[in-house]
């Protein structure tokens, strides 16, 4: 069955242009990625408790040190828009 | 009909780790720009995350210290949202298994102590900083964006509040015993000007005794605790004619405008789920041990509150109590000279007094002076012995203060010490009434005034070094 999805709302959220054309075509695409999904809602999951990672591992922290850092002109080199030390990017807009 | 706010602060405190959140570039302020970076603060492709487990620790110590829940599990998520500042196009947060949960902070108001229950604790990382060119005021106007990377993946952690809170006067006070604690606890030098820590609130006006909440707005943007109380003053006062009107507040989120002393409207709606949570596939869930908690929990110093309290006990003002309770190193200092045998409030009114004074002066914090507990205990007795008046020191609190040594030898060396030798001191009198005998003959008829002048005289004949007091009894005894 397939899941409805908002696809305008997807791809303002990614911050993606997309055609009239592009939504159904992407729609359609994630439609089915999501009713492959909801195959897993057919399992019986009563007493599995929820899980956030596949791995059975538990605290894999690090020491408060400090390492070594990049080197900033190698870094700013690389970046499309430099202007001093800085990186510089288009104007944005405050998130809110 | 009275309104009445109902208010609930977020808080961001960076946390003074010696290392980011999940790498080892440096955590520090006033770097040159884009030097404290590595592939992972820069979002790089393939960098891994790894938390840094003091920065847990922190936030499980100030969780303790709260009183709040301690989760056995907690896991990290994504919050995704797009923003330059955010190189990975997403922050690491918490979401439903935050580090600390519940718990709560007394806070005194003026209308007495008023609990605020706490929704929550997590950790998270702060963005990097950016700069917009070419603004006039309005970030919309900016021609470009200049980014700085340094404070990419700075432990940051977050404190929600319940919206527990009546006034903006309220929620300063909450704010300012909130930032005590964290200094207290090490946790964060919690410097507001540095941006180490910051505010948002919600806040909605209701009628007085109503039990229902208004709709809420979010204030985002306070930098210090006189713009959180001045926002949301501006918001009770935006949202209340609204109210008396009867028209609806409209939910949504405002930004403070701290030049303008305004709130502004948002443009974007963005709700919880257009965040898109999900848990962290870089990081493991971290679990808390029983011991580890003990551990954090008995290395828990006091407390503000009870920093204050014990004060108040040594006879302080409730002012100078939280003066030397939240200056950087005064409690500890308080508590050497008391220890060393100080009188308690003596040497609390040097701190706020003179020695407050001379760090605004110099620009310095007591740590780099070399005044030690020990020195405002010698002064004490020195002053307590009636070796130095009160105003001689002040001098003498000066002289250590600008590393002249300690009391008793400043004192010497800028020849403060007052004739404490009795017969020095009974010689110097009687040398003086034998040089004024109409004056003695007149004082023992009962003309009172001349004690003053012939204490004037005796401190003339001693360069000043004569205890008033002392030889005022010494003539009077003299006269009768």
């Amino acid at each position: 069955m397939p899941v409805p999805i908002d696809i305008a709302k997807v791809a303002r959220l990614a911050r993606l242009a997309l055609t009239s054309e592009e939504m159904e075509r992407y729609g359609a695409q994630l439609g089915a990625i999501l009713e492959h999904a909801a195959s897993l809602q057919a399992l019986d999951i009563e007493g599995v408790p929820p899980t956030a990672h596949p791995l059975p591992m538990l605290n894999a922290l690090r020491p408060d040190e400090v390492e070594e850092t990049l080197d900033r002109e190698e870094v700013l080199g690389q970046a499309p828009d430099r202007e001093g030390p800085y990186f510089r990017v288009p104007p944005f807009m405050e998130e809110a | 009909m009275g309104y009445e706010a109902v208010i609930g602060v977020e808080t961001h405190v960076e946390v003074a780790t010696r290392s980011k959140m999940f790498c080892g570039c440096p955590n520090g302020f006033g770097a040159e720009p884009n030097t404290h970076i590595c592939p992972v603060c820069l979002g790089l492709p393939g960098a891994l995350p790894v938390p840094n487990v003091r920065a847990i620790e922190a936030t499980v110590s100030l969780g303790l210290a709260l009183g709040a829940e301690i989760a056995p599990r907690s896991v990290f998520h994504r919050k995704n949202y797009f923003y330059a500042d955010l190189p990975k196009n997403y922050q690491i947060s918490q979401f439903d298994l935050p580090l600390c949960r519940g718990g709560h902070l007394d806070v005194e108001t003026e209308t007495g102590v008023r609990r605020v229950g706490l929704t929550r604790v997590h950790l998270e990382e702060d963005t990097g900083k950016s700069t917009h060119l070419g603004e006039s005021g309005r970030i919309r106007a900016a021609e470009a964006v200049l980014l700085d990377f340094n404070r990419s993946g700075v432990p940051l952690m977050e404190v929600v509040s319940e919206p527990d809170l009546r006034s903006p006067e309220e929620a300063r006070a909450y704010a300012a015993e909130l930032r005590a604690l964290i200094v207290a606890l090490g946790i964060s030098e919690a410097r507001l000007e540095e941006g180490q820590m910051r505010f948002d609130a919600n806040v909605s006006v209701r009628p007085e005794g109503s039990m229902a909440l208004g709709t809420k707005v979010e204030i985002k943007n306070m930098n210090s605790l006189r713009s959180l109380q001045r926002a949301l003053a501006f918001e009770v006062e935006r949202q209340t004619p609204l109210l008396e009107a009867g028209r609806e507040v409209e939910q949504e989120t405002r930004h403070w405008d701290e030049a303008a002393g305004v709130t502004r409207a948002g443009r974007s709606k963005e709700e919880s789920s257009d965040y898109r949570y999900f848990p962290e596939p870089d990081l493991v869930p971290v679990t808390l041990e029983a011991a580890l908690l003990e551990r954090l929990r008995s290395a828990l110093p006091e407390l503000p509150a009870a920093r204050r309290a014990r004060y108040r006990a040594l006879g302080l003002e409730p002012d100078a109590a939280r003066l030397i309770s939240e200056g950087e190193g005064y409690g500890d200092l308080l508590d050497a000279a008391v220890a060393a045998g100080a009188e308690a409030r003596a040497a609390a009114l040097w701190l706020s007094g003179e020695v407050t004074a001379h760090l605004r002066r110099v620009g310095m914090s007591l740590a780099s002076t070399p005044l030690t507990g020990a020195h405002l205990a010698e002064l004490d007795a020195l002053v307590a012995a009636g070796r130095l008046s009160a105003t001689a020191a002040k001098e003498v609190l000066a002289g250590v203060l600008a590393g002249e040594g300690a009391p008793e030898e400043v004192a010497a060396r800028r020849d403060l010490i007052q004739i404490s030798d009795e017969g020095v001191l009974a010689a110097a009198v009687a040398e003086v009434l034998a040089a004024h005998p109409d004056e003695l003959a007149r004082l023992r008829a009962g003309e009172q005034r001349l004690v003053g002048f012939l204490v004037g005289k005796v401190m003339q004949t001693t360069g000043g070094k004569a205890d008033p007091r002392r030889v005022s009894e010494a003539i009077r005894r003299a006269a009768q």
